[in-house]
């Protein structure tokens, strides 16, 4: 099948405007009887069933989790981008549009990016209206921070838990819904498969978490938003819960898969304390503003360290190296994500890493300290202040901006950042690859749409700080309401989909017999064992930085440890009740098939871009060299993958990316 | 209007207000016996005034029984259906995070509650039966006797005491709930955090110095 | 360093099942591990002897999503403050300690298996009025054409940060569910957006609050204490007010 992004013609700024206008609508009494399914209930899930809601549509929603408000958008910390222009400081639509192209490293499709960076603004006002408490300046009016190296300040934010407050106004508008009957709730359920009908989407099947019944629901149409799949490396900063599952039973019913390997590591997270490790957990990329960071310069004073002889503040300014600093003079430590990762990974991997495991950089904050105390003592008049007044005026700035974070530090590390400096390492947090889509938001799977970060469709192959809530709410409130009207116009005669098809029963037998091979199948080893053992090879091989020979074996060893999971897993437990060993047998079985793709399509991918850094593919002189190098001439396309039973056997389909409104550049720090 | 006595918060407010009458109570109380220490007189002037006067015999006489008996009842329900509520745990440490009195209101209650129908048996019966049922003659001088008469048994003094501890422990949560319970914001209530002790240790305190004086200064 | 610990847990095999407290000994517990990373060896230990793992709420373990809820030593989330049971390490134990671990206990919170409960009366609360009723299809107001003065935004914020843990309802003796419904109703009457149908919220959310079978609040102030979020008892003194208001 030929792939068809759908994009309506026309100059970008006008496109959606233009498309809104030609679509067909469904009429509101002819709503009522069109049912739609939500799997997922965060910020895209969330706001596209309220909003389906209001508009008149019967929704079913579902998630893993006991309420719609946990869902893991609730831990996005920084802030919301939207092209507002309230700080009058040059921002736009295109400004917006231009660097989350630029910051996806021209792997983004531009009319998506367009159309988000155009329903931006509506979405601040809509929470607004809601009542999301924004931070607000002393005038009353909403207050802005930057973020992520961009050159605006366009990012709204309420104080360290913006995620939280988005989901609880998308919440909010759900519960507004539940409790007019608009929407039918179902927490801890979980999407085992998805039901096809003379190929359209047409209901799913679920398990009951709690009772461990099979379920069926019909609808008309299903919408996927179950975020991303990082969790794939084991360890992440995603919920314990987050899984591919439903993106990946799509998959194998016909929904492509694109660009897999487009994960993005997070450069400022806790390390590893050991093997016991569950998750992994972020500290914002704000604190890179202020903190420096760095690694002892000699290989033996790396190693005192290690070793507890001595402390970081031990060492003397010559004796550390500031990497970042030295290496992109003009970014420093603000460099993105991306270039900030790798170059942790590249210092530990020489042996400069500074905990036990030897996986940790310091970000420290002593000069911002002294900084800050300065200004403060001239502030209150004393121009020659002492140096304990200095610190003490500067960890009161300090504590002001970071507070909460740092607290977190301390209860996580049982160390004090204020005096020595933190340690972080880079995780995997994001995924920008996902379930293929067109304009329309809708998988290659007639009448099954997919948002939010379960899609692949905005952020290309890196995502910019403050982008994925934006996206989130946009396809949820703005943009798939609109697009599925036009789908489900052929559907007003349709009627009810009644559950006892032969689709149906096909589907639920098979996701039974799924269940009762593992309750039954008197393995050897746990669930987990299983899952640490494909995270090791992914962030082995399949991580920061790849090359061929590393994914061809990881491809070899996820298969290798699929046919052993399947052979010896262990699932204690029955059916019947709530059983989260089963529930997580399940979300691995799926993992170890994604492993492999993801592998595959990085194989593919032979040059370097955003959050995917092939090794072979850098530049090998100049003053770029080292870094990483894109290729437009072969790769400036949208890998996306058809299932055909193995993994290693997908089809790739390529959909050419073109960019007539952006030029294509190389990304430079130095 | 209708139905807010049955919802939680209007009980609580309920609650709230009869205990802001008993409080009021409690001080005139207070003050009045206060003065049987200095002065016999005075405190058999107000005693006849409070036994005689009409509006206090019959307007808040009533009041204050409906407001006594309101408060333990609506106290009665709210702990049978706070327990309903509650399921008990293995092991709970509610010392972490409250204070003993706080959590043991109604033991506290109900030891004032006991107090009070002996203080009733002691003071409030004979009252009643001296003006309106054996209808004898008003002696407006009888009331400071009777009082320093009471306080003569060792026992009956050592009730008192005990139940005016009682009292102190009800009150350094009560008096501060109230106004909690009424909607005061907790930055105005930790300025009454003061207040409040002063009322709760105070005036129980009080009332034991009284009982005491009459028991010791025997005539 | 690594401790062995003795744990007494509350297990129940479904709703219906009376339940009791079962002994658990583990070994090698490293105080860098947090208090579920502690229960994820247990389980693997118990798998590994032919057992059903302990089953227990958990999902960000980063103390957001609300998700965990374990009553440990006798405490909502267990002995230190400010935290959810997930950002609870091991280093506040000490070897050889005795931990008990329960279930978040409530009428209105049924276990559903061992440490798991059911908190849905929570969502049952807000859909009675957890919300501003505006259409959300983008036709509002610009944003910025309603300023609000930062202390009442930031007032708000302080509310709106409960994460619907249930530890208030856990921790309170009369298992009243007043912090939580107190803090709903606070951020919307504290914006101006919320005060056309502040009437109704506030008595739609409390009676629905008394349907669930919740306790009555006797201000003992425990709640707040072991609130991880910090929820203020303002909220509920705000609460009061603001039911006060409607129903005059």
């Amino acid at each position: 099948m030929a792939l068809d992004s759908k994009v309506p013609q026309g100059p970008i700024a006008d496109k959606w405007t233009n498309y809104k206008n030609h679509i067909d609508l469904v009429n509101p009494a002819n709503k009522r009887n069109i049912d739609v399914i939500v799997v997922g209930t965060g910020l895209a899930g969330g706001s596209a069933a309220a909003t389906l809601a209001e508009l008149g549509y019967n929704v079913k929603a579902f998630a893993y989790q006991d309420s719609p408000r946990r869902a893991h958008s609730i831990a996005a910390q920084g802030g919301i981008n939207a092209a507002k222009n309230y700080q009058g400081d040059g921002d736009s639509t295109y400004r917006l549009f231009y660097d989350t192209v630029k910051g996806g490293d021209y792997r983004a499709r531009e009319a998506n990016v367009y159309r988000l960076a155009e329903v931006s603004a509506n979405i601040i006002d809509q929470c607004v209206a809601q009542g999301v408490p924004f931070a607000r300046d002393y005038g009353g009016l909403l207050d802005n921070r930057s973020f992520g190296g961009v050159l605006v300040s366009r990012t709204f934010y309420a104080k360290g838990q913006t995620g939280q407050q988005l989901l609880l106004g998308a919440y909010s508008a759900m519960n507004r819904q539940i409790g007019r009957g608009k929407i039918q709730m179902y927490n801890r359920h979980e999407m085992m498969d998805v039901v096809l009908v003379d190929g359209k989407a047409r209901g799913i099947i679920t398990r009951n978490l709690v009772t461990g019944e099979v379920e069926r629901h019909s609808a008309h149409a299903v919408v996927i938003a179950s975020g991303g799949y990082g969790n794939v490396f084991f360890l992440s900063t995603n919920a314990m819960g987050s899984n591919v599952s439903a993106s990946w039973k799509i998959h194998k019913k016909g929904a492509y898969f694109a660009n897999p390997c487009y994960t993005q590591i997070h450069p400022t997270c806790i390390p590893v304390s050991g093997d016991h490790q569950s998750k992994l957990t972020l500290m914002s990329e704000s604190l890179r503003n202020d903190g420096r960071i760095w690694v002892p310069a000699k290989l033996e004073d790396a190693q005192a360290i290690r070793e507890g002889k001595k402390k970081p503040t031990d060492l003397s300014e010559d004796e550390r190296d500031y990497y970042l600093e030295r290496r992109y003079p003009a970014f420093g430590n603000l460099v993105p994500r991306d270039v900030a990762s790798r170059a942790a990974k590249e210092r530990c991997d020489a042996g400069f890493g500074v905990n036990a495991t030897g996986e940790a950089v310091y970000l420290d904050f002593a000069d911002a300290i002294k900084r800050y105390g300065r200004e403060q003592a001239l502030i209150h008049g004393d121009h020659n202040p002492s140096a304990e007044k200095i610190d003490k005026l500067g960890k009161e700035v300090v504590k002001a901006k970071y507070g909460n974070l740092f607290q977190m530090y301390d209860k996580i590390v049982d160390e004090n950042p204020y005096e020595t400096p933190m340690m972080i390492y880079p995780a995997v947090h994001y995924t920008m690859g996902g379930t293929w889509v067109d304009y329309n938001l809708m998988t290659t799977i007639p009448g099954c749409y997919c948002i939010g970060e379960a899609n692949f469709s905005d952020h290309g192959a890196n995502r910019l700080g403050a982008s994925a809530l934006m996206q989130g709410l946009a396809d949820g409130y703005f943009v798939l309401p609109y697009t599925i009207g036009d789908y489900l116009s052929d559907d007003i005669r349709t009627g009810k989909i009644p559950t006892d098809l032969p689709e149906f029963e096909e589907a639920e037998k098979s996701v039974k017999e799924q269940i009762n091979f593992f309750v039954n199948n008197n393995g050897t080893k746990s669930v987990d064992h299983f899952h640490k053992r494909l995270g090791k090879i992914m962030w082995n091989k399949v991580g920061m930085a790849r090359n061929a020979q590393g994914l061809t074996e990881a491809m070899a060893e996820i298969k290798a440890l699929r046919e052993e999971f399947w052979k010896d897993v262990k699932v204690p437990g029955s059916a019947d009740t709530y059983n989260e060993e089963l529930a997580k047998a399940g979300r691995v079985a799926d993992f170890l098939e994604l492993g492999e793709l993801f592998a595959k399509d990085a194989l593919v991918r032979e040059e370097s871009c955003g959050g995917h850094f092939r090794e072979e593919s850098a530049e090998t002189e100049g003053p770029q060299k080292g870094e990483a190098k894109r290729d437009d001439v072969n790769f400036a396309f949208v890998s996306a993958w058809e299932y055909t039973g193995e993994p290693a056997d997908a089809i790739l389909h390529k959909e050419q990316l073109e960019f007539n409104d952006i030029e294509l550049k190389t990304r430079s720090y130095k | 209007m209708s139905g807010v006595l049955s919802s939680s918060i209007g009980r609580k407010v309920a609650m709230a207000a009869s205990a802001f009458f008993l409080m009021f109570f409690l001080l005139q109380h207070f003050v009045i016996n206060l003065t049987s220490i200095f002065s016999a007189d005075a405190f058999n002037e107000l005693s006849h005034f409070m036994g005689t006067n009409p509006a206090v015999q019959f307007a808040l006489q009533p009041v204050l029984i409906f407001g006594v008996v309101f408060h333990f009842v609506m106290g009665f329900v709210l702990e049978l259906r706070n327990k309903q509520a509650s399921v008990k745990y293995v092991k709970n440490n509610g010392a972490a995070n409250s204070t003993w009195v706080s959590r043991n209101m109604i033991y506290s209650g109900l030891a004032i509650l006991a107090f009070i129908v002996l203080h009733f048996i002691d003071f409030w019966f004979p009252e009643i039966n001296h003006k309106y049922i054996a209808n004898l003659p008003e002696d407006p001088s009888r009331y400071y006797g009777e009082l320093v008469h009471k306080f003569h048994s060792p026992v009956r003094t050592g009730a008192y005491v005990a139940a005016f501890a009682f009292l102190a422990l009800h009150l350094l949560h009560g008096f501060k709930s109230a106004f909690q319970s009424s909607g005061m914001s907790a930055k105005r209530a930790a300025k009454l955090e003061t207040v409040s002790k002063i009322y709760a240790i105070g005036i129980p305190v009080g009332f034991i110095i009284i009982a005491l004086f009459h028991h010791f200064n025997q005539h | 360093m690594d401790m062995n610990l003795k744990l007494k847990i509350w297990r129940q095999n479904g709703a219906n099942d009376q339940g009791k407290m079962v002994d658990y000994s583990l070994s090698d517990v490293s105080p860098d591990m947090s208090f579920l990373e502690m229960l994820d060896v247990l389980n693997e230990q118990i798998i590994n002897e032919g057992g059903e793992p302990i089953a227990f709420d958990h999902d960000c373990r980063e103390g957001i999503c609300g998700m965990c809820s374990l009553y440990i030593n006798g405490e909502a989330h267990g002995p230190d403050r400010g935290i959810t049971t997930c950002q609870l390490h091991m280093r506040k134990f000490k070897d050889g300690d005795t931990i008990y671990i329960e279930p978040f206990r409530a009428k209105a919170f049924p276990v559903i298996k061992d440490l798991v409960v059911d908190r849905t009366a929570f969502d049952r609360i807000q859909h009675q009025g957890g919300f501003i009723s505006v259409n959300t299809s983008g036709n509002t107001q610009d944003a910025n054409s309603l300023p609000i003065s930062k202390h009442a935004a930031d007032e708000a914020m302080d509310a709106a940060t409960c994460i619907g843990c249930g530890a208030c309802v856990a921790t309170c003796k009369n298992s009243s569910a007043m912090l939580f419904v107190g803090a709903k109703v606070s951020q919307y009457a504290l914006l101006p957006q919320g005060q056309v149908e502040a009437a109704d919220r506030v008595r739609n959310m409390v009676a629905q609050m008394d349907a669930e079978g919740f306790g009555n609040c006797t201000n003992t102030g425990a709640c707040e204490v072991e609130c991880p979020k910090g929820i203020s008892l303002d909220n509920i003194a705000r609460m009061n007010r603001e039911f006060f208001k409607a129903n005059i």
